[in-house]
């Protein structure tokens, strides 16, 4: 199932403003890649090109090629629907569906793409709210809106909702940034378990965070306010919080600035 | 020490404060004193008294207030009061609207009155009733809501969700536009084209020009409820592989959909009233007339009108014309009832 992202010289755009500049690298499949760096340097965008989401803003903008295992995703005549389907996104803020249930928000994507027997959304919806470590607390409440759930809740209910139609590849924003250390706790564990079955990516500020789950650590810059982000290095999380290669990856990890 | 000479901050955090009732005796007491005022200077119109007893509990207010309570409780209550004021400005003229509508109409309105038609009952007699004017507004309205409500949501859809450029700047001005249409002329266009093809007045004429007059409504009050639903919703619908199109009709939509029927109903409480265009198109029609698409009807503003200014001064006339403007306003008043109900009912739920 999990595929294996290959990105070179891509770069993004916000009208006629270059958020990223020329970013080249590899995402291995079944493991954790955290992306780490200063506000504004483009982590978002960066990964919002993954899963082309980056056009639905108005103005946005992609060059170059992003491939998962051999399509490239920004070639001619790939749907960005289909895309989105095979890589699936979490959002820095839980954004349940309000006017649906519980169940009905886990089953979503599946019920807007096609016809499902009720006893297979069934099933899979109960097996995504377990992946997604749900499924104790909310299994006498399927049926009420799945926005009267906690932050922490929300979110693990969004994840459930991104892995009930099964994508390859799985996109987080700073997905933990709005919850309390023992939610976080239960989604880096989740994070552990789901990345037996997904390529998983994940935007972080949270040192910590990234050098427990990840496999491998992307640090991005910007030289300037106004100027494009870029990739300063990617390697092993193990190497970049112990040995960067690059002076400022060491700095911005020990805290000398950003 | 000697440096501070006086030092304004309380000692406490408790401030001396009037009672809970103080307003209600500063209103009764401006009252008093605005009668006072009225009957010594001679003054005869209720309205003059009213706005000097108005001033006067603003200022006795304010000032009762700034004397006890200190500066800054003095402006708030002066805001309270304020809005107090306003809000009995806006209310009075309404509730004395309804009471004088009420007192007149329940006259004749019973149910012989709302299931009988003018039919063989002349302008100036007592009897006849406003079943044929109720038909008439029925169809005319639904048959207007039925054009107007999708194509005014199917634009506000199209402005929100696709619409950029040129084209969607030049939909926004027409709308803008239509808005400013005043009702007269959109019958004088219906009527225009009617005379081209030689027809005779009819229903579905008059709900052409009512569907001009609620469209824009309806397409503004849309377009600001589809910009309430957040872009994180549609983003993750979009995120999850589902199409703009599914993501518009399965999440957009039924979020907003609460205050779509809302627009929509009020929409149609604003045309339920329309005349102008109605006499043009419609023409009127004392006998009961179930085609809307043949043949002159009536309905209820039109037959207000017309038992007004047909009738030369006749009581039963005169008693007729409140009774179904008592009805008119008791039907918009329903509908916004239901607007509301609909609302809530399918108000995003937060409960848990
Ligand atoms: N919708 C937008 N329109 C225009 N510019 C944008 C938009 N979104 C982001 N940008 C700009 O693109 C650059 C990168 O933003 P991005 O959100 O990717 O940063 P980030 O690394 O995710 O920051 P943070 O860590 O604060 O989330 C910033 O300069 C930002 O101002
Ligand atoms: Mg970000």
């Amino acid at each position: 199932m999990a595929k294996r992202i290959d990105v070179s010289g891509l770069s993004a755009y916000y009208g006629s403003f270059r958020a990223i500049e020329d970013i080249s690298m590899t995402v291995e499949p079944r493991s954790v890649t955290a992306f780490i760096g200063p506000s504004g340097c483009g982590k978002s965008t960066f990964l919002r090109t993954l899963n082309r989401m980056h056009e639905v803003t108005p103005g946005g903008r992609v060059e170059g090629k992003v491939m998962l295992d051999d399509e490239n995703l920004y070639a001619a005549g790939i749907d960005p629907v289909s895309v989105r389907r095979e890589v699936g996104m979490v959002f820095q803020r839980p954004n349940p569906f309000p006017t649906m249930s519980v169940y009905d928000n886990v089953a979503a994507g599946l019920k807007l793409l096609g016809s499902y027997k009720k006893s297979q959304l069934d099933d899979i919806v109960e097996k995504s709210l377990r992946g997604a470590n749900l499924w104790n607390e909310v299994k006498d409440r399927l049926n009420k809106p799945g926005s009267g759930l906690s932050g922490g809740q929300q979110q693990r209910l969004c994840i459930a909702r991104a892995i009930a139609v099964e994508p390859n590849v799985l996109l987080m924003d700073e997905p933990c940034s709005a919850l309390d250390p023992i939610s976080t706790l239960a989604i880096e564990d989740l994070i552990g378990e789901l990345k037996e079955r997904f390529t998983i990516v994940i935007v972080t500020h949270n040192m910590q965070q990234a050098a427990r789950v990840s496999d491998r650590t992307a640090f991005f810059n910007l030289a300037a306010v106004g100027q494009p982000g870029k990739l300063i290095e990617i390697d092993d999380t193990e190497r970049i919080f112990s040995n960067p290669s690059v002076q400022a990856t060491e700095d911005y990890i020990s805290g000398r600035f950003g | 020490m000697s440096t501070v000479l006086t030092d304004k901050r309380p000692t406490t955090l408790r401030g001396a404060s009037l009672p809970k009732w103080s307003p209600w005796v500063i209103a009764a007491g401006s009252v008093a004193v605005a009668v006072g005022i009225g009957l010594g200077a001679g003054l005869d119109s209720r309205i003059q008294w009213g706005l000097i007893a108005a001033i006067l509990y603003v200022l006795g207010t304010y000032a009762i207030a700034s004397m006890v309570e200190g500066k800054r409780q003095a402006k708030d209550r002066i805001a309270t009061s304020l809005v107090w004021v306003a809000f009995l400005l806006a209310v009075v003229p309404l509730a004395s609207l309804v009471w004088a509508t009420v007192e007149r109409g329940v006259k004749v309105l019973d149910v012989y009155f709302l299931t009988h038609s003018m039919g063989v009952v002349g302008d100036r007699e007592p009897g006849g009733g406003i079943y044929h004017a109720i038909i008439g507004t029925l169809e005319q309205v639904g048959l207007a809501t039925l054009i107007a409500a999708p194509i005014g949501v199917l634009t506000a859809i199209y402005l929100v969700e696709y619409g950029r450029g040129n084209l969607a700047r030049a939909v926004t001005f027409f709308v803008d536009v239509m808005t400013g249409i005043p009702s007269i002329v959109a019958g004088l266009f219906i009527l225009s084209i009617m005379l081209i093809f030689e027809m005779q007045p009819f229903g579905f004429a008059g709900s052409l020009a009512l569907a001009i007059l609620m469209m824009p409504v309806v397409v503004r009050s849309t377009e600001e409820m589809l910009k309430l639903v957040p872009n994180e919703l549609r983003e993750a619908s979009l995120a999850l592989g589902v199409p703009k199109w599914r993501t518009i009709l399965k999440i957009v939509l039924p979020t907003a959909i609460g205050g779509i029927t809302t627009g929509i109903m009020l929409a149609i409480a604003r045309i339920a009233g329309e005349t102008a265009p109605v006499l043009l198109l419609v023409f009127g029609n004392p006998f009961i007339n179930n085609n809307p698409f043949e043949g002159a009807q009536a309905s209820l503003p039109l037959y207000i009108y017309q038992q007004y200014s047909q009738s030369a001064g006749a009581e039963p006339a005169y008693d007729r014309a409140w009774a179904a403007s008592l009805t008119l306003i008791a039907f918009v008043m329903i509908l916004n009832l239901l607007a509301r109900g609909i609302a809530r009912w399918k108000a995003p739920k937060t409960g848990r």
